[in-house]
């Protein structure tokens, strides 16, 4: 049983001893962990269209809708975002709009992208 | 003060709750093990204990709720029956993994089908291999001292472990008898308060409880939960002496009953073994030198310590109150197997008693004492009290 530690800082175990007891794992958090991996689906935000009615930002179901310091909309991070699209359907002003994800890989996807 | 009073298992075992005071109760009712959340439920309304009771919709949110808690870094307890604990059968092997702590009165019941309320084994044995700790008591007595001991034995550093503590159903959940109540500071005081290694609401030490975990270390950490069972044969005497210095009563790993000089013994566990221990009397007021041996402990199986109290005796029978349809009983195949690591070949009858609540009256016993000693040991189960 190893004692508290970071987990990054443990490096990999040698001996079943020097495993963290019940796979815990210490000083985790998912705030470090890139859920935005796994998405397919990009939410674009149109600024021009946005009336900061914050549906979006009330509904969403990670924190990936960006405010300024007035509580106004000012994009999107995709960090978290899972690309579930609540935020585009939600929208009464079609201000978001879901993209393939394959549209910002590759050659020539920075002329497309954000 | 310390008192005695007429009570029932389930009862006895509720009132240990109370003196425990338990941070979280998270609980469903089952026949027969439904007086424990009942009367606990009549403590909180009455103020008795500040435990937060979680009245949850099944006893899988319940046993979740638990190991959540347990998790937390609460001090957690609960009970179920029969369909209920097999219904829990997904959380078992999770609290076992995490290692989080929680004494859980089983009062043994039936598996249905055919639906039955009454006792058999079935329940806890289908739980055996979930990283759990199972004490089975004989009286309500056995009850209430098990459940005060285990949670000392569940948190114990090298062990961190969920136990249950399995009284027979009705037999012992409802059956009343004198128990002896400890002061309630005292079980206080032997209890103390639970110091969680690791847990989950202390926010400057953040931890994952519940990570995944692929082949490069699942097998590691399945080996700990190995050892800390081990760990487990190592201390429960040091907690037991501890629990006979508060109230004079200790409690073995097994109960060994004039086994010293025994010829004929027979192995039991629970409510049964106060009827074979009768006869055992008896027999010897013949001459003749018969023992019971109960397993109190069945996981850890105290193997060593099995062969040990059997490996003299010229022929043995194993009472299992459960099946393993198709295959050997549990109890009778960690006997057979503690006498083979041991070198014993000692004659073994495997038989299966009280399935469904079917009683198990002294005559079975010296039937079966009689066998044994004119060497009739056959090869295959034996049923006791069938229709046949």
């Amino acid at each position: 049983m190893k004692q508290r530690g970071n987990s990054a800082e443990m490096g990999k175990p040698k001996k079943w001893q020097d495993v963290p007891m019940g796979g815990i794992a210490f000083g985790s958090s998912a705030e470090a962990v890139e859920t935005g991996q796994w998405r397919s689906m990009r939410p674009v935000w149109d600024g021009q269209k946005c009336i900061s009615c914050l549906l979006c930002w009330n509904q969403c179901p990670d924190r990936s809708i960006l405010t300024d310091e007035n509580g106004k909309v000012s994009g999107i991070d995709t960090f978290y975002c899972k690309g579930c699209g609540i935020c585009a359907h939600l929208c009464p002003k079609k201000a978001i709009e879901m993209r393939p994800e394959s549209e910002f890989t590759g050659p020539g996807a920075c002329a497309k992208g954000e | 003060m310390p008192r005695r009073e007429i009570t029932s298992g389930n009862w006895a075992f509720a009132e240990a709750m109370r003196q425990i005071n338990p941070d979280v109760v998270a609980a469903y009712p089952i026949t027969p093990s439904t007086d424990i959340p009942m009367k606990f439920a009549d403590f909180v309304a009455n103020g008795k204990v500040d435990t937060n009771f979680v009245t949850v919709e099944s006893e899988h949110s319940a046993i979740t709720a638990c190991v959540t808690a347990s998790a937390a870094g609460a001090r957690v307890m609960t009970a179920s029956s029969a369909n209920g604990v097999a219904l829990m059968h997904e959380i078992f092997p999770i609290a076992g993994c995490f290692r989080t702590p929680i004494v859980f009165g089983l009062v043994n019941r039936c598996l249905g089908a055919p639906i039955n309320i009454h006792c058999d084994h079935s329940d806890s044995m289908a739980e055996r291999d979930a990283g759990w700790v199972h004490l089975y008591c004989e009286d309500a007595q056995e009850a209430y001292d098990t459940a005060i001991l285990s949670v000392r034995l569940a948190e114990h550093k090298d062990v961190l472990s969920p136990v249950f503590v399995c009284q027979d159903g009705f037999i012992t959940s409802h059956g009343f008898e004198p128990v002896n109540l400890l002061d309630d500071t005292a079980v206080k005081a032997f209890v103390g308060e639970r110091k969680a290694d690791f847990p989950l609401l202390d926010i400057d030490n953040p931890v994952t409880y519940g990570s995944f975990v692929m082949s490069e270390y699942y097998f590691e950490i399945k080996r700990q939960q190995v050892e800390a069972m081990k760990n487990v044969l190592k201390v429960y005497d040091g907690v037991a002496k501890e629990y006979e210095a508060l109230s004079g009563r200790f409690y073995p790993k097994l109960d060994a009953y004039r086994t010293e000089d025994a010829e004929f013994i027979v192995v039991v566990m629970s409510s049964a073994s106060g009827v074979v221990k009768d006869v055992v009397d008896e027999l010897r007021d013949q001459g003749i030198r018969a023992g019971c041996l109960r397993v109190r402990m069945f996981r850890p199986f105290p193997a060593e310590e099995v062969a040990a109290a059997l490996g003299g005796a010229k022929a043995i029978a194993v009472l299992d109150r459960a099946l393993s349809i198709g295959g050997t009983a549990p109890l009778a195949a960690e006997v057979k197997s503690a006498l083979y690591d041991a070198g014993k070949s000692v004659p073994v009858q495997s038989c299966v008693y009280g399935l469904g609540g079917r009683d198990f009256f002294p005559q079975y016993a010296r039937d079966l004492f009689c066998d044994l000693a004119a060497g009739r040991v056959l090869r295959e189960e034996r049923y006791l009290g069938l229709l046949e």
